[in-house]
């Protein structure tokens, strides 16, 4: 709520400047700040994560993910479950107690995860480059209007105001879920844009452009908006995780859609049915590890783009 | 003397009103903007579950009253801030006669205790973690283990529950599956009530904790990393000053403010997450009254206290707001 608190390790870095290279090293071709370790492990468990819900779905039957098309019960194959039963190789993750195999429950539930994630946090992003780019440009009033109303939404929790919202709605799709996340995506994005447009507005190539005669959209979109690239993406990836968080942690309530299979739900359907205290461990555990994965994923794709936003960072991290 | 101004506070305490009647007004207005009336259901509701209830209809037709069905919208609206402001959320549906606001108090106690002690935890050692990565003093093994610890951060408060509770209570059984104190036990200052009240405590508090520590950590990181580049810094140094009084008095003191303004950011989520891992842990907290309702689809129960834990993230926020001044000199409110 302050005007003073953006920390001053996002200020003015600009991407391009590569650290003090000791050697002349920066010169070799592999020596770029995108070929970030953490970056690439993370896009690497992601597209992983993807690959199983776009390729899984070619080899496997997703329709298995609804009630009562698979026994009931069945542990993964070298398992046994409490009444006895070993598992088979036809549902290799084991099925639910309503008869939903497990891996066509993954398959279906994953990307459906990450969909919910690119929805909010695209729409969020949208607002976020408009609202963030007006009141760094346009100032004043605007800037005094935007900078307020993101400063109060930015701190109400965001799955209180959902809870209530989707306990009304009986029916609710996974689109109109991720829109109602997308109500509270905005606000980081605008903080972020407007405080980097801010201190770019009177970086000397910005003076200069304006000089040169560049039109405002121009200098907007051609000299700041390239600077902001490694921000954009970084904001995008922790709008996204927080959209999925809000949306898995929606869904483990009870309060996700009802019509196509989440991991979210499963856990769900998991923790009502006690398959804690009865020891099925592959219910909630396989959802439950996917999504730790996806969430590692995230953090790490996060934490790339940060260290090729700020090389500040990068350096004190060898 | 820190810089808070009549004109801040009145600013701050306006900005703290608009967030309620912000959240109050979504809350209201986007399940009148779907199709169906969300009141109508409910009765509808009310009537399948009080088939048996002798005097239903005149409960539903006391309901209907209640609300003001057959008023305009924005009669209702205006009714229903009246009504919020009060904290007069009406009467539970599952447990008729008892208002919310019973119920909401009688797990604030618990919530409050949980979040209190998780995040007082999570703030002390997240900074003191984030501090030794970026100081230079930090033995290499501390540096190498502290980021592995950090993968936790990125899981959901959820998640983190699941496991810990599969392992620690379920496995192992070193602590109780549920619940936030012994079964059949009395509530009352004695040591054994005390005991049970931290052995149920420690899983939840530390689901929570493990999943936050590394965001604080890595904001004091970088911060640290800020200050390391600061000229008083290479003074200090050259001045010969001990090491640690160095790290402590012009690093740490320099670097933690920011990190309090961070915290009231993130404070909604942090509710958030711990209303979640209350539910996983059944914690008599407000976790466990939110997910009792929405199972018995008590709306205004899950109203009242989705409405109250808003509130409380204002309240909190304002709080740390007017007292950050306080504690960082450098700010200023007056308009310069």
């Amino acid at each position: 709520m302050t005007t003073t608190n953006t920390s001053p390790d996002k200020m003015v870095v600009l991407p391009t400047q590569a650290p003090k290279a000791k050697t002349m090293g920066r010169f070799n071709r592999w020596d770029t700040p995108w070929l970030n370790t953490k970056l690439i492990t993370g896009i690497s468990i992601i597209t992983a994560i993807l690959l199983l819900g776009i390729i899984g779905r070619l080899f496997w039957d997703t329709n298995l993910a609804f009630t009562a098309t698979s026994p009931l019960n069945l542990p993964p194959p070298g398992f046994v479950n409490s009444r006895g039963q070993a598992g088979t190789w036809e549902h290799p993750l084991g099925t639910e107690n309503s008869g939903r195999d497990m891996l066509a429950l993954i398959i279906v539930g994953a990307p459906n995860s990450f969909l919910i994630g690119v929805i909010a946090a695209g729409v969020g992003m949208t607002v976020g480059i408009i609202l963030g780019f007006s009141a760094g440009f346009i100032g004043g009033r605007v800037d005094d209007f935007i900078r307020i109303i993101s400063d109060v939404t930015i701190t109400i929790p965001t799955l209180m105001v959902l809870i209530v919202i989707q306990s009304v709605l009986k029916q609710i799709e996974l689109s109109t879920m991720a829109l109602l996340i997308a109500l509270f995506a905005w606000p980081h994005p605008t903080r972020l844009i407007r405080a980097q447009v801010l201190s770019m507005r009177e970086s000397g190539y910005v003076k200069m452009a304006r000089l040169s005669g560049a039109s405002t959209f121009s200098i907007m979109f051609r000299e700041i908006m390239p600077n902001l690239i490694p921000y954009l993406f970084a904001s995008f990836i922790g709008n996204a995780t927080g959209a999925i968080l809000a949306a898995v942690g929606l869904e483990t309530l009870g309060l996700g859609p009802q019509r196509v299979p989440t991991l979210g739900g499963t856990i769900y359907f998991a923790i009502g049915s006690a398959a804690l205290l009865r020891n099925m461990w592959w219910w909630w555990g396989f959802p439950t590890l996917l999504l730790a994965l996806m969430f590692i994923g995230l953090l790490l794709t996060n934490l790339g783009f940060d260290e090729i936003a700020n090389p500040r960072l990068r350096q004190s991290s060898q | 003397m820190g810089g808070i101004t009549i004109g801040y506070f009145l600013r701050r305490l306006a900005i703290f009103f608009l967030t309620i009647w912000i959240a109050a007004t979504v809350i209201w207005l986007i399940p009148r903007l779907a199709p169906g009336d969300p009141i109508t259901a409910m009765v509808g509701r009310m009537i399948q579950q009080g088939g048996s209830v002798e005097n239903s209809a005149a409960i539903i037709e006391g309901w209907r009253e209640r609300f003001g069905l057959n008023d305009p919208l924005p009669v209702q609206y205006v009714r229903y801030l009246g009504n919020i402001i009060r904290f007069d959320f009406g009467y539970s549906l599952a447990y008729f006669p008892t208002p919310v606001s019973q119920i909401v108090g009688q797990a604030l106690p618990w919530t409050l205790g949980l979040l209190l002690l998780a995040t007082s935890i999570t703030f002390l050692l997240g900074n003191f973690l984030g501090a030794l990565m970026a100081w230079r003093g930090t033995p290499r093994l501390a540096k190498l283990l502290i980021p592995v610890g950090m993968v936790f951060t990125s899981l959901p408060s959820i998640l983190a529950a699941i496991f810990l509770l599969y392992i620690f209570a379920f496995l192992l059984d070193w602590f109780p599956l549920s619940g936030s104190y012994g079964r059949g036990m009395k509530p009352g200052l004695t040591l054994e009530f005390i005991g049970s009240v931290i052995h149920h405590g420690t899983l939840p508090a530390l689901a929570i904790v493990i999943v936050s520590f590394g965001y604080w950590a890595l904001g004091m990181r970088g911060m640290m990393i800020t200050v390391e580049g600061e000229d008083y810094m290479h003074l200090a140094r050259a001045k010969g000053l001990n090491p640690f009084y160095v790290l402590y008095r012009y690093m740490v003191r320099n670097a933690i403010l920011p990190q309090i303004t961070a915290f009231a950011i993130t404070l909604g989520t942090l509710i958030s997450g711990q209303v979640l891992v209350e539910y996983i842990f059944v914690y008599q907290g407000m976790g466990s009254v939110i997910f009792t309702a929405i199972r018995n689809q008590d709306f205004a129960v899950i109203q009242g206290t989705s409405f109250f834990l808003i509130v409380l993230t204002a309240l909190a926020v304002l709080i740390i707001d007017l007292v950050y001044p306080l504690i960082d000199p450098r700010i200023s409110h007056e308009r310069s």
